[in-house]
Parts: structure tokens; sequence; C-alpha cells
């Protein structure tokens, strides 16, 4: 698994791929955070970063595929993933490597975001108001929510064998997800099941941990969900074989 | 044994690719598989890989089920499959060090391997290079040369010499001969002079069937009670008073005075044309009887099946 991780991350460093997506990610960040007018944490009055955790996942709804869409579509266009199926890997060895080569694009593009933790922790009046619970909560759901995104985009990679369409996939498995579930939820026709569908998607779950409370149920929502499409794509994976 | 191929059937949906296949290849022998495009020789491979699983039967790689076994089996064999694939954004000593690693080999060893592999294969030119920038006859050898990393028991090369210039074909050819010498070696081509020249052995494959399993020596044509002779005249003579020759059969008529005779193969009618010129006062310019090649006899093979 470590070899295949290594050689995802090589290839991510080499095809200029990771400094792209992270400095758009910062850069994007980084304006709605200090420099638009709308959003400036500047112009709002209030020591928080809410524009991060609110607008981030947002951001990665788009960037995380753009990361994961060649993973498996590239392979299997071009040949190699029989390559790599022939070699003595096993299949998980190969999902988990190529997904937690994502997981960890996405976490290094958060990490610089913590120098704006530090610089409201500074410009708070008095210094240090900030609710740092809630902040770390946020972070710990941001990172989750980028690894369901990941596991979205590993699967939709495995679907195609065009980039494009796993990218387009992606985003909107993402979408749904993430927010799509919640506004099912309002349409006013699911009764009492309307709080299920609510609770399926992402948000509601992400919203809660944003609070400071990192509560077990949401964080094995977020892992069900990363589970679940990492089976996806390893049956995908195996129904060669069929 | 190193590879036996046993009773192997695979159907995909409707079609039936292999069916009940049967063969070995011994260490140090170089298999010759040979069949026209689509006969099923990549499918066998792909299931000698652990790839794709058989419909029905076995296929044991050193002396392991590629069922059972899957592991192990791709650990003892170094594949190349068709159409030589590699990441091309990566440099040559990067994409066989991850081989490597895959492999499990590390440190030393690993260093010592690439080393080893770039000699054997001629890559030391090119060995800082990015695969993309390589030409075809480099690419395949980096397709080699990876296959060899971990020094496999068995080699399992699909058409490793496809649209190659004849220089690197040949060049190909002696590296896998070189290679070869304890290994068992199972190459798929179709391409005659290929197996003529490099194996020991050779299957013929044609519809999922195989058609003939035999060292190269002993493949004859089923039909040999038949010669072919190409004769020209310096002048135009009768298709008729050709056809009156004894033991001609047939005559084709390609120009005014060249004819392409199929005679019986049981005694030699050529002294017979020669007569027949002097008599007719024209003079023989061309006299040739066609030799049974290589094409002839795969075309013969792979031909009565349908």
């Amino acid at each position: 698994m470590l070899q295949v991780l290594s050689k995802e991350i090589n290839s991510f460093l080499n095809s200029l791929i990771a400094y792209i997506v992270i400095s758009v990610f910062l850069t994007g960040i980084g304006l709605l955070m200090w420099v638009f007018p709308e959003t400036s944490v500047l112009d709002y009055g209030y020591a928080n970063m809410e524009t991060v955790f609110a607008l981030g996942p947002y951001v990665f709804m788009f960037l995380i595929p753009a990361i994961t869409m060649r993973l498996f579509a590239e392979e299997k266009r071009a040949g190699t993933l029989e390559l790599l199926l022939t070699k003595p890997l096993t299949d998980w060895q190969i999902i988990l490597g190529k997904y937690l080569s994502g997981v960890v694009l996405v976490i290094f593009a958060l990490l610089p975001t913590l120098i704006y933790y530090y610089s409201i922790y500074q410009l708070g009046s008095p210094v240090g108001n900030i609710d740092t619970a809630g902040v770390m909560g946020s972070y710990v759901g941001l990172v989750l929510l980028g690894c369901v995104f990941t596991a979205i985009g590993v699967f939709a990679s495995m679907i195609s064998t065009n980039q494009i369409v796993s990218f387009i996939i992606a985003v909107f498995l993402s979408f749904i997800l993430y927010s799509g579930l919640e506004s099912v939820a309002a349409i006013d026709v699911w009764g009492r099941f309307s709080l299920f569908f609510e609770q399926m998607g992402l948000a509601f779950h992400y919203r809660a941990m944003s609070k400071g409370l990192l509560d077990t149920r949401n964080i094995v929502h977020f892992f069900s969900w990363i589970a679940v499409m990492l089976m996806f794509t390893k049956l995908l994976l195996v129904s060669r074989r069929w | 044994m190193s590879i036996k191929v046993n009773q192997l059937t695979k159907i995909f949906g409707e079609q039936k690719a292999l069916d009940a296949i049967s063969f070995e290849a011994k260490e140090g022998e170089i298999l010759g598989f040979l069949g026209p495009n689509g006969a099923g020789k990549s499918t066998t491979m792909k299931i000698a890989t652990t790839y794709l699983p058989p419909t029905t039967g076995q296929v044991e790689v050193c002396g392991l089920d590629v069922e059972e076994h899957p592991y192990q089996v791709r650990a003892s064999i170094g594949y190349l499959p068709e159409h030589n694939p590699l990441y091309l954004e990566m440099y040559v000593r990067e994409y066989l060090s991850f081989i490597g690693e895959v492999h499990g080999l590390g440190g030393k060893k690993l260093k010592s391997r690439i080393e080893e592999v770039i000699k054997l294969c001629s890559l030391q030119k090119e060995h800082n290079k990015k695969i993309e920038a390589l030409s075809k006859g480099y690419r395949q050898r980096v397709g080699l040369a990876q296959a060899l990393i971990h020094d496999p028991k068995v080699l399992i090369l699909d058409e490793p010499t496809t649209g190659l210039d004849p220089n690197q074909i040949i060049e190909i050819r002696n590296l896998i001969k070189s290679i070869s010498k304890d290994k068992t070696v199972i190459f798929s081509t179709h391409i005659m002079q290929e197996v003529q020249a490099m194996c020991d052995r050779v299957v013929v494959i044609n519809n999922g069937r195989v058609v003939a399993n035999d060292r190269i020596e002993n493949l004859k044509p089923t039909d040999q009670s038949k010669v072919i002779i190409k004769v020209e005249f310096s002048e135009a003579v009768k298709v008729t008073d050709l056809e009156a020759i004894e033991g001609v059969v047939a005559v084709e008529q390609k120009t005014e005075a060249a004819f392409v005779l199929t005679c019986v193969a049981d005694r030699d009618i050529r002294p017979a044309i020669f007569k027949f010129a002097t008599e007719k006062g024209v003079s023989l310019v061309g006299l040739t009887q066609e030799e049974v090649t290589m094409e002839n006899i795969f075309q013969d093979l792979t031909k009565s099946e349908k």
C-alpha cells in the first residue's frame, strides 16, 4: 500500500496538480476570508472562522474531484491498471494507497489555514476571544468531510475511463451527499421521514461538529460513507472478473 | 512444469473465447504462442497472470493454481501486457524502482537489481529520461525491464515485438533469448518468423482451440500432396499446352508468359517443364518451386478450422 501511496503523491507533485490545487484552495479561501467585503472577517466584526468552515465544503466539492478524477480513470485508460493488478498487491492495497494519497493532499491544503486561527486569535478583542473548541471541532469536521469527498472521488474515478466524467460524477455525488439530501428533506412530503434524509446528509453532522462537540455518532457517520464508497470502488474493481 | 494449462475455457457473455485448451511449458523453454488476432492469446495470458478468472479449467504456474494462490503466482511471474502500458510521466529509474518496491524489493537489493536490468535491457543511455521521451523500442525495453526486475521464474510477454522496426525486433528477440536460459518464457505473436527465430516449441491456437502444439521442425502443412511451381517463359504459351504436361493439376495464368502451376508432389516435374520449353521453341526465364514457409503452415492451420 505504501508503494502505491508514495507513487501517487510523487505523481501529484510531479504533475503540478498538488501545487495548483493547494494554491487555488488557499487563494480562494484567503480572498473570501480576508478580502471580499461580503464574507471578510475584518468587516464582519466577530472573531470566528465561520467563512472558512461555511465555504470550505463548497470549495472542496470542486477541488477534491479535480484531485481524484485521474486516480483510476487514467490507469484504466492507459492500461496500467492491468499492470498493477497483476503485481503482488491486493485490491485493497491499491484502493487505499490511492485513497490515502488524496487524503494527504487535502490535509496539506488545509494545514496553512491554521495561520488564520492564530491571526484571529491575536486580532480578537480582547486577544484570544475565539471559540477554540468550535474551531477545532470544525477542523475535524472539515478534514472528515474532505475524506468523504475523496472517497466519493475515488469511486467516481473507478466508474469511468474518462476523467471529465469522473469529475462531474464526483462533484454531483458530493453535492447530493453534502447538502442535497438536506434540501430533499426540506420538501414537505416526507412527514416524519424528513429527519431521516436530513441525518443521512453530511451537512447535518458537519454542523454538529462545528459546535465543538466531537460526538461519536457524527464521526461514525462520516466513516460509514467513506467505507461505503471504498467498498463500491472495490466492487467495481472486482467486477472485471465477472 | 512451470506453466500448465489444463482444459481452460473462458466464456465472455455469449462468446466462447477459449475452448478447453491445454498445453505446458517447461523451465528453460521458450514457448511461442501463435494465432491470428482474436484467437484467444491475450485472454489465456490474462488468466495465467490472474487478471481474469477462468470459466472452467485450471492454470498452474510453478505448481500453484492461479485462482487459489493469486499473490504467490503474481510474485513469480514477470508480465508484459499487450500494448505495453507504462506510466509515461515517470522516469525510467523511478518506474523500475516503483515496480521493484511493489514486488517487495528494497534498499541495496533493489538498487542492484535496477542496475542489472538496465544493463540487461541496454537502457544505459536512456535511464535518466522520462518514459514519455523514449522511442517505442526503448519503451518496450522498459516494459521488459519492468517484467524482469524481481528475477521471475516465468515470463509472460504479450506481443512484445508489435510495432517495432526490423532492427528493434531483432534486438528484442535477442534480448528475450538471452534472458530465457533459466526461465520459462511464453510469448504471443502473430508473426510466424518470430516463432521460427526464437522458440523451442509452438502452440498455435485458433478460435479458442489449440490446433497445433509441437516442436517447430515437426510442424508440417496438412496437405502435402501438392506443390506450387512458378514458371515464366520468354514468349506467350497456351494454357492448354501447359495442362497437357504430365503431373500438372492446375494452371493459373498470371501474364501472357507467366504461370503458377499446381503439381503433384510425388515427383519433380521441373525437368518436364524444361523439355516442354525446348519443344515449343521458347526460353525458360523463370522456374521456382515455392518453399513451404511458416506462413503457409500458419495459414493452413488457422484456416482449416473455420
